[in-house]
């Protein structure tokens, strides 16, 4: 990297020594960014933000919870009312827990929709997904934290799903466990991985975001940019648009955290866990419910653990499931029609997570289940040979496709560039 | 061509103002809606409620023989109430106070003679002194002596020898009764 000149004297003797600015300088201020980003794009700085307000508010809650089945429950109660707005910082945390899933949610529907983990940007979309897994697990030990019934229930339930395994399944569920049931001594291996767990996803995010500047930000269009008329320098133009995205989310999450903070969580986990009952309707927390709906639509023990965990595993192969070389979906017809089917899927899948296994909702999860993997291992590779997309355009900074020769030969061209 | 350049001029300084201005606004705003996040951050660490619930206690001292000591804790912290003799009451009066160091008088000290009420906390590093239990050592000056760093204090806990700067200190209480005093 060219070591910049800094006004500033001793920010240069430093950069000569320790090329941090420079490094700053290239990442997040020149760094040239495809002009035509739409709002979309700001979900993943909305998602590094939440991740930042979760470990501050995190330690803070830390520092007054006992990990002890015994006090857990009461320090928690004794954060809401005794602890300097600890009240505040808890529904922050508890709240942000779920902002932070609608962001990466809508962050990941991006990528699905705009192409973006296609070559070169697979390894990206895969720690993406990594992300995502290290989230869910991190989300699921928080809640286990306060010692509620849904904490224990819910634990119980999420660390039995390994008892599904031939074999060594008991033995795995005792060592989870660290006994013959959730106990004490899970609460407190619980509470050391929900700590730990954060800075491993701050790691990965660090690779993330080290795998994206190495491309650049894919857009809209789907194509590369292809010299400084189709960027925009990162600072100012998209820190403030990343700014205006940052207020605009936290009016949203101020909203619930101080009109509905209970909104997103159970009333069950305000009574103290009871290992000799279990709540009547158990559920996992919303942005489990998808997934939780898998599980219970395969009526085989097994079968649903792995239908659950095979889920995640089709996002990991999709840059290989979808071999279309168009990314974005505003030039394939076809494709765009499925992404929102695929949508509604989701949304489906999660509504029938919050209702109870019976009747017509069981049916309604088996096809919605079905129609998931159908997407991903029959539709998408078959779409990619079947599609014929739409011409596109020359560039980004020529978005309008010109009919009369070069444009045609643009729209040829842009698949074979990629390849680089 | 001339004209429209001049008068872009003037469109640009004044937009320049106004957007510093903008600017200056939203950096600003910025900063107090990040110092609004970062207090209760910070001032979770503070004592909570429950904790300065328990900032006070009340003690009984009808029950401390002459010459006994008893040691409480109050916000963590000993507390040590001696029920001095008539010969200790003497030695601490008994001082030429511009010689201390921390030059207080005793009087200064005991609400009423027959009892001190001192925190048990050296004044040199926060170690408890010794001198509370029977056969304990009560330093050179028949008061309390610190075993950390050695400091050695008198019958009305005022510090004599050794490394520490002040006396041991005094903490709010007051007298509910002739036999009940609250402490903090």
């Amino acid at each position: 990297m060219e070591s910049k000149e800094f006004k500033n004297p001793v920010v240069s003797w430093i950069d000569h020594r320790l090329p941090i600015f420079s490094f700053l300088d290239h990442e997040a201020n020149e760094y040239p960014t495809p002009k035509n980003l739409n709002y979309f794009w700001n979900f993943g700085s909305l998602a590094g933000i939440a991740l930042v307000i979760m470990i501050v508010t995190g330690i803070a809650l830390a520092m007054s919870y006992t990990a002890h089945t015994d006090y857990a429950f009461d320090s928690v109660e004794r954060i809401m009312r005794d602890v300097n707005h600890g009240w505040l910082i808890r529904y922050i945390h508890m709240n942000g827990a779920s902002f932070f899933f609608i962001v990466v949610f809508i962050h990941i529907f991006r990528g699905l929709y705009y192409g973006s983990y296609k070559a070169p940007r697979e390894l990206l979309w895969m720690l993406g997904v990594l992300i995502l897994l290290l989230m869910m697990a991190t989300a699921f030990m928080g809640y286990v934290l306060p010692w509620g019934q849904m904490s224990f229930w819910g634990a119980t339930v999420i660390t039995n799903l390994f008892s599904a395994i031939p074999l060594v399944g008991e033995n795995i569920v005792t060592w989870l466990w660290g006994g013959f049931s959730v106990d004490n001594p899970t609460l407190n291996r619980f509470f050391a991985l929900h700590y730990l767990l954060p800075f491993v996803i701050v790691g990965v995010v660090v690779l993330h975001l080290v795998a994206l500047h190495r491309f650049g930000s894919n857009n809209p269009l789907g194509i590369d940019t292809r010299g400084p008329q189709d960027t925009l320098p990162f600072h100012p133009y998209y820190t403030i648009k990343d700014f205006f995205g940052l207020s605009v989310f936290l009016t949203f999450f101020a909203a619930a955290v101080f009109f509905v903070p209970n909104m997103m969580g159970h009333p069950d986990n305000y009574i103290p866990a009871n290992a000799l009952q279990t709540p009547a309707h158990i559920v996992p927390e919303w942005y489990f419910l998808p997934f939780y709906a898998i599980l219970r639509a395969v009526p085989d023990k097994l079968g649903g653990v792995l239908a659950m965990f095979g889920a995640i595993a089709v996002l990991f192969v999709l840059p290989w499931l979808d071999r279309s070389p168009i990314r974005s979906a505003r030039f394939r017809p076809m494709f765009k029609i499925f992404f929102w089917l695929l949508f509604i899927d989701c949304l489906v899948l999660g509504y029938i997570g919050a209702m109870p296994a019976e009747g017509v909702y069981v049916l309604i999860g088996r096809l919605a289940t079905i129609w998931y993997f159908v997407h991903f291992l029959i539709i998408l590779p078959v779409l990619s040979v079947v599609e014929t997309p739409r011409p596109l355009p020359q560039s980004i900074s020529k978005p309008i496709f010109n009919a009369v020769g070069g444009g045609l030969a643009g729209a040829m061209s842009a698949p074979k560039e990629k390849v680089e | 061509m001339a004209k429209s350049k001049s008068k872009k001029g003037e469109l640009a300084s004044e937009g320049k103002s106004r957007r510093d201005f903008i600017v200056v606004a939203s950096y600003a705003m910025g900063a107090v809606g990040a110092g609004a996040f970062a207090w209760p951050l910070i001032d979770q660490m503070n004592p909570a409620a429950d904790t300065l619930a328990l900032a006070s206690i009340e003690v009984d001292i009808s029950k401390i023989a002459e010459g006994q000591s008893i040691t409480l804790k109050w916000r963590g912290k000993p507390v040590f109430i001696r029920h001095r003799t008539a010969e200790e009451i003497r030695q601490a009066n008994d001082v030429d106070i511009d010689g201390l160091r921390d030059p207080e008088g005793d009087d200064a000290r005991a609400q009423k003679a027959e009892y001190l009420v001192v925190l048990g906390v050296c004044t040199h590093l926060g170690c408890v002194p010794l001198g509370q239990k029977i056969g304990e050592v009560r330093g050179e000056y028949d008061g309390w002596f610190c075993p950390c760093h050695g400091s050695h204090y008198d019958a009305s806990g005022r510090i004599r020898k050794g490394p520490a700067p002040s006396n041991l200190e005094v903490p709010p209480y007051a007298f509910l009764s002739d036999n009940v005093i609250r402490i903090g």
